[in-house]
C-alpha cells in the first residue's frame, strides 16, 4: 500500500491545557492548516480528571475546576475550527517531521508536518522506580491513577490508604479519598519540606488532620494479593532510612505521589535534545528545541504547578511556531543560560536574542533546590548583574519566575547568563 | 478421572503438556495460582544458557545443552520472543582466569561451540559499556535469551488448544496412591489420574517426600532484580555474567527480548517458597554487585524491581523421571533451577515421553500444531500494521502507551488460549502495563476490557487472581468506600 503523507503546516501532538493554547494562539496568529492530535477520547487532557478548583486564577481571575478550565480551552479552539483528532496516538516522530499516528478511526496515517508543537504531558513515577523493597499486591497506585478512577470511573481504589510522596496530586487525593469515606493514615515525604504548593498542604492536609510525616520514606510493603500494610521509617539527612524508627501502618492501599516525568519518548524519536536536570527539551526563549521547528510546551518541557503557567507558555509557542511558518526569523546571538547557586532546571536554556531591536520580554522559569526566605533572585552575565529581586519565600514545591524585559534582554546577546539565589540583593 | 494430572502450571509443566498433548489422552495442569507461569517462570533472567558452566556429565549439562539447540525452533513455531546475541563471562582478577580456563575447558566437554577466551581490548571492542577494569572473558556466542513467561503461555495455550485442561487457582494439597490411580486431594475437592508429573517447582520437594521413601531437600534460593527501561541504542548486546560462585551464576547484566536491561539475581536462601517480596539489601546487593560489570548504571532508568524464587535441590542436579522409592505412576522434574529454563523444551520431550510410553498412550490423531503468538503491534513494519488493522480495527486503538499495545491485543490476550483473567495476566501476554509507567495510564482501560471480555463487573478484577482485587467499591453504589 502507498504511503500517502498528509500535509499539515503546523502539528501539536496533544489536547491538553498546553496543545489546545499552543493551537488557539497559532490559529489566531495566522496558521489555517494545523491538526491536533490526541490520544484520548476527550480533549482536556489530565484537567479532566482535575475536578477539585483552584484552576485558572490567573489567566481568568476566576477559580475553576479542571474541566471547567479545560472546557474554555475546548470551546475556543470548536470556535476556531481548529481540527483535533481524538482517539489518535503518535506512534513515532522523525527528525524531518514525519509523523505517524493510528487511530480506531483511520487506522495508520502519516502526516508530513513543517512545524510540530510538543505537548503530550507527563507521567507520575511508578512504584518501580523507587524500588521500594516489598512484595507486589493489587492496592498500590500512583496518586493520578487512584484520581481517574475516583473522579472519572466513580470507583473506588481503597479504604485505608497511607499516600507516600507529598507532590500536588498527592495532597488533593488525601482529600478526595477522605471526602469519599476512605481513611487517610498520612502522608509521608522523604524530604524535610513539601514539594506540594503551601494551599493544597493547608486545604488538603491540616483541614482534614491528616498527619503530614516529612524526613520519613515507606521501607516496606506487606501482602501477597491486596497491600495489607506497610512500614514507614524515619530518614537521616543522607535521605536513607534510620533503623529503629519503623513503624507498621496497616492499610489496603498506598498512593505515591513522587514526581512527575515529562513524557518525552517521541521528542527522542525525532532527535530532539533533553536536558537531564528538566527531563525536558532544551528550548530557546521561543520555546523552540535543537530541532528547527520542532517546539515544546507545558509539562512535557517542564513540570509545571499551575495549569495558568502551561497556557501561557503554550500561547507563546503557538505564537512561535506561526512565526517560524512565517519565516520570520531575524538575525540573532545566542545566550546560554546556566543553572547558579540555588537553581534548578531553568527554562529556557538559551536565548535567541535579535540584533535589531528587543521588543519581547523573556520569562525564565525554575524551581529552588531549597527553601530560601528573604533571599534575592538574581540574573547576571559574567561581569555584569542584570536583575536581582527580592523574594520572600522561594521553595522547590513552587516554580519560580524571573523576567528580564527587552531592554535588558538587549545586554543578555551572546553572553552566558547565569539565574542564582543570592542572600544579598546584587550588583548597584 | 484424567490419564495424567501435571501439578504446576510453570514453564516445566506447560512443556510437559504440550508434548503430552500429542498424545490420546486425557491430561490436565493443576497450579495454586491463577494462572500460568506465575511461579519462577515469570521471574528469572530469560537466559538460553549455552551450557558452559553446568557440571560435565550431569543431567543439568546434557539437558541444558540439548534444550538450547532445541530452542530457536521451539520458539519459532510457539511465536515467541528469541534471540541469540551471545554472552561473555567477565574477569576482573589475575586468579579468574583459571576459572574461566576451567569454563572453557567445560564448554568442550559439554558440546558447546564457539567458545574464545578474550582480553580486555576485544572485550571493550564488543562492549564498550563494559567496567574498563575487566581482564578477560569467555565468548560465549551460543547464549540466548527468550522471554520466559511468553513461552509458558504460548506452550499452555497450544496444549489448551489440544484438549488439555488447566486447573488454576487449585492447590495441591496431598498425594494418594490408590491401586491403578492416583488422588490428589486440592483446595477445591479431589481429581484422579492414572499417573501424576510433580513440576511444581518451589513446591516440589513437599510433594515428593509426601509419597517417596528417598527424601529430596530442596532449598529456596530467592533472586532479585532491576528491570531498566528499554533505551536506545541498547547499551549492551550481549548477557554479562561475572565469573560464578558456589551460588550460582552470579549478577548478570543482559538485555532482554524486548530490550530492556536486567540486573541482577541476588542468590538468598530462604524458608518461605511463596515468599518473592524484595528487600533494602537485596537490591543494594545487586547494585554493588553490577556496578563491577557496569560502573555508570543509572538509577533513573529502573521501572520496576521483583524477586523468583529457584528451587534448589541440595544434591545440585534436576532429577527427572519416576520418582524414586514411590509407588508406580509418580513422576517429576524437581530442583529445576538454572538452567532450568533453557532445558525446559528438552526436559517436556523427553518426560512427555516417558509418561506417555509407560501409560502406552497412542498418538493425538487430531493433534493441532501450535498457533504461533501473533507478531506485537509494536514490533510491525507499517504494511503490517496496515494490515492488522484492514483485519481487526480494534488494532487502531493504543491501550499501552509505553509499549504501544492495542485493544485488538489486550482482547486477544482474553480470549486465546489459557487466557489472562487479571491484570498480571493481560501484562505478561502483551506487555501493557510492562513499560515505564508501570499501568499508571492504561490499568483502568485494561479492567474495563477484562470485565467486558469475561463478562464480569469492573469491581472484580483482580490483579493477580484470588483476593487481589484492585478495586474495593464503588461511588455511586455505596457512596462511600
Amino acid at each position: 500500500m502507498s504511503e500517502q503523507r498528509i500535509p499539515v503546516d503546523l502539528l501539536i501532538v496533544g489536547a491538553g491545557p498546553a496543545g489546545l493554547a499552543a493551537a488557539i494562539a497559532a490559529k489566531q496568529a495566522g496558521v489555517m492548516n494545523l491538526v491536533v492530535l490526541e490520544r484520548e477520547d476527550e480533549q482536556g487532557g489530565i484537567l479532566n480528571q482535575c475536578i477539585h478548583n483552584g484552576f485558572g486564577l490567573h489567566r481568568f481571575k476566576e477559580e475553576l475546576t479542571g474541566p471547567e478550565y479545560a472546557l474554555r480551552d475546548i470551546r475556543m479552539a470548536r470556535d476556531l475550527n481548529i481540527t483535533v483528532h481524538c482517539g489518535t496516538t503518535v506512534l513515532d516522530i522523525t527528525r524531518d517531521k514525519q509523523v505517524t499516528a493510528v487511530s480506531r478511526e483511520f487506522g495508520l496515517q502519516v502526516y508530513q508536518a513543517r512545524a510540530i508543537i510538543l505537548a503530550m504531558g507527563c507521567r507520575e513515577r511508578p512504584r518501580g522506580a523507587l524500588a521500594i523493597p516489598g512484595t507486589r499486591p493489587a492496592g498500590v497506585f500512583s496518586a493520578g491513577t487512584a484520581q481517574k478512577l475516583v473522579n472519572m470511573a466513580g470507583l473506588m481504589p481503597g479504604r485505608r490508604v497511607v499516600i507516600l510522596g507529598s507532590g500536588d496530586i498527592g495532597l488533593i487525593m488525601a482529600r478526595r479519598m477522605t471526602l469519599q469515606g476512605a481513611k487517610v493514615l498520612a502522608c509521608v515525604e522523604l524530604m524535610p519540606y513539601s514539594s506540594g504548593l503551601n494551599r493544597n498542604i493547608v486545604q488538603c492536609l491540616q483541614d482534614y488532620d491528616i498527619p503530614l510525616l516529612l524526613s520519613h520514606t515507606v521501607v516496606d510493603i506487606q501482602g501477597r494479593e491486596r497491600l495489607t500494610g506497610v512500614t514507614v521509617a524515619r530518614v537521616g539527612e543522607d535521605r536513607l532510612p534510620i533503623p529503629g524508627t519503623e513503624q507498621a501502618y496497616e492499610c489496603d492501599t498506598l498512593l505515591l505521589s513522587v514526581g512527575l516525568i515529562p513524557e518525552n519518548e517521541l521528542s527522542l524519536s525525532a532527535g530532539v535534545r533533553l536536558s537531564p536536570v528538566t527531563q525536558g527539551p532544551t528550548v530557546n526563549n521561543r520555546y523552540e528545541t535543537n530541532i528547527r521547528g520542532i517546539f515544546a510546551c507545558g509539562n512535557v518541557l517542564h513540570v509545571h504547578d499551575l495549569v495558568d503557567d502551561v497556557s501561557q507558555e503554550s500561547m507563546q509557542a503557538g505564537q512561535s511556531a506561526a512565526a517560524y511558518l512565517r519565516d520570520e526569523r531575524p538575525p540573532f546571538l545566542r545566550a546560554q543560560v546556566k543553572d547558579g547557586q540555588g537553581v534548578r532546571g531553568t527554562v529556557p536554556q538559551r536565548l535567541d536574542v535579535p540584533q535589531g531591536e528587543v521588543t519581547a520580554p523573556v520569562t525564565f522559569m525554575f524551581r529552588p533546590d531549597a527553601v530560601y526566605q528573604n533571599h534575592f533572585v538574581t540574573i547576571r552575565t559574567d561581569n555584569e548583574v542584570l536583575l536581582s529581586q527580592k523574594r520572600l519565600i522561594l521553595t522547590p514545591g513552587e516554580m519560580a519566575q524571573a523576567t528580564l524585559s527587552p531592554q535588558l534582554l538587549a545586554q543578555a546577546r551572546g553572553k552566558t547568563i547565569t539565574l542564582e539565589i543570592t542572600k544579598e540583593k546584587q550588583g548597584q | 478421572m484424567y490419564d495424567i494430572l501435571i501439578i504446576g502450571a510453570g514453564v516445566i509443566g506447560c512443556a510437559v503438556a504440550q508434548r503430552l498433548s500429542r498424545y490420546a489422552g486425557r491430561f490436565a495442569v493443576l497450579d495454586r495460582a491463577h494462572d500460568v507461569s506465575e511461579g519462577a517462570s515469570k521471574a528469572n533472567s530469560g537466559i538460553v544458557h549455552a551450557g558452559y558452566d553446568a557440571k560435565a556429565g550431569t543431567e543439568k549439562a546434557r539437558l541444558n545443552v540439548k534444550g538450547a539447540r532445541m530452542m530457536r525452533r521451539y520458539c519459532q513455531e510457539l511465536g515467541v520472543p528469541y534471540g541469540q546475541p551471545g554472552a561473555l563471562v567477565l574477569g576482573f582478577q589475575e586468579g579468574d582466569q583459571k576459572t574461566l580456563q576451567g569454563l572453557y575447558d567445560n564448554a568442550l566437554v559439554n558440546g558447546v561451540e564457539g567458545c574464545r577466551l578474550i582480553e580486555r581490548e576485544e572485550i571493550l571492542a564488543l562492549e564498550p559499556h563494559v567496567n574498563p577494569q575487566v581482564l578477560l572473558a569467555l565468548l560465549v556466542p551460543e547464549s540466548g535469551l527468550v522471554s520466559p513467561y511468553e513461552l509458558t503461555h504460548a506452550l499452555a495455550d497450544a496444549a489448551k488448544e489440544n484438549g488439555v485442561d488447566f486447573l488454576l487457582g487449585e492447590a495441591a494439597l496431598a498425594l494418594q496412591h490408590h491401586e491403578d490411580h492416583w488422588e490428589v486431594t486440592t483446595s477445591q475437592g479431589k481429581r484422579r489420574a492414572r499417573a501424576i508429573i510433580n513440576c511444581a517447582g518451589a513446591q516440589a520437594g513437599e510433594l515428593h517426600n509426601q509419597i517417596s521413601t528417598r527424601k529430596v531437600r530442596i532449598v529456596h534460593r530467592r533472586g532479585q532484580y532491576y528491570l531498566l527501561d528499554r533505551s536506545q541504542p541498547l547499551l549492551f548486546n550481549r548477557t554479562l555474567f561475572q565469573v560464578p560462585t558456589h551460588m550460582g551464576k552470579g549478577v548478570l547484566v543482559t538485555p532482554t527480548t524486548h530490550g530492556n536491561l536486567l540486573l541482577g539475581p541476588t542468590a538468598e536462601d530462604i524458608d518461605d517458597g511463596l515468599d518473592t517480596a524484595t528487600t533494602r539489601d537485596g537490591l543494594k546487593d545487586v547494585l554493588d554487585k553490577v556496578k563491577l560489570t557496569y560502573p555508570d548504571v543509572n538509577l533513573r532508568q529502573v521501572i520496576t524491581t521483583f524477586s523468583g524464587i529457584r528451587a534448589h535441590e541440595v544434591g545440585g542436579d534436576f532429577i527427572i523421571g519416576e520418582v524414586e522409592g514411590a509407588p508406580a505412576g509418580a513422576y517429576e522434574a524437581i530442583g529445576i533451577e538454572s538452567p532450568g529454563l533453557t532445558a525446559a523444551p528438552a526436559i517436556g520431550e523427553e518426560l512427555g515421553d516417558w509418561v506417555a510410553y509407560y501409560l502406552k498412550l497412542g498418538k493425538n490423531l487430531r493433534f493441532i500444531p501450535p498457533t504461533p503468538l501473533p507478531k506485537a503491534f509494536n514490533a510491525m513494519n507499517a504494511s503490517e500494521r496496515r494490515a492488522a488493522y484492514r483485519d481487526d480495527p480494534d488494532y487502531g486503538r493504543i491501550v499501552c502507551r509505553c509499549e504501544q499495545v492495542t485493544e485488538a491485543e489486550v482482547r486477544r490476550a482474553i480470549r486465546r488460549g489459557v487466557g489472562a483473567t487479571s491484570l498480571d495476566g493481560v501484562k505478561r501476554r502483551t506487555r501493557a502495563g510492562m513499560g515505564r509507567c508501570q499501568g499508571g495510564f492504561c490499568s483502568t482501560r485494561v479492567m474495563e476490557i477484562l470485565a467486558e471480555e469475561l463478562g464480569q463487573d469492573l469491581q472484580d478484577m483482580t490483579k493477580l487472581g484470588g483476593h487481589s482485587q484492585v478495586l474495593t467499591g464503588s461511588i455511586e453504589r455505596g457512596g462511600t468506600a
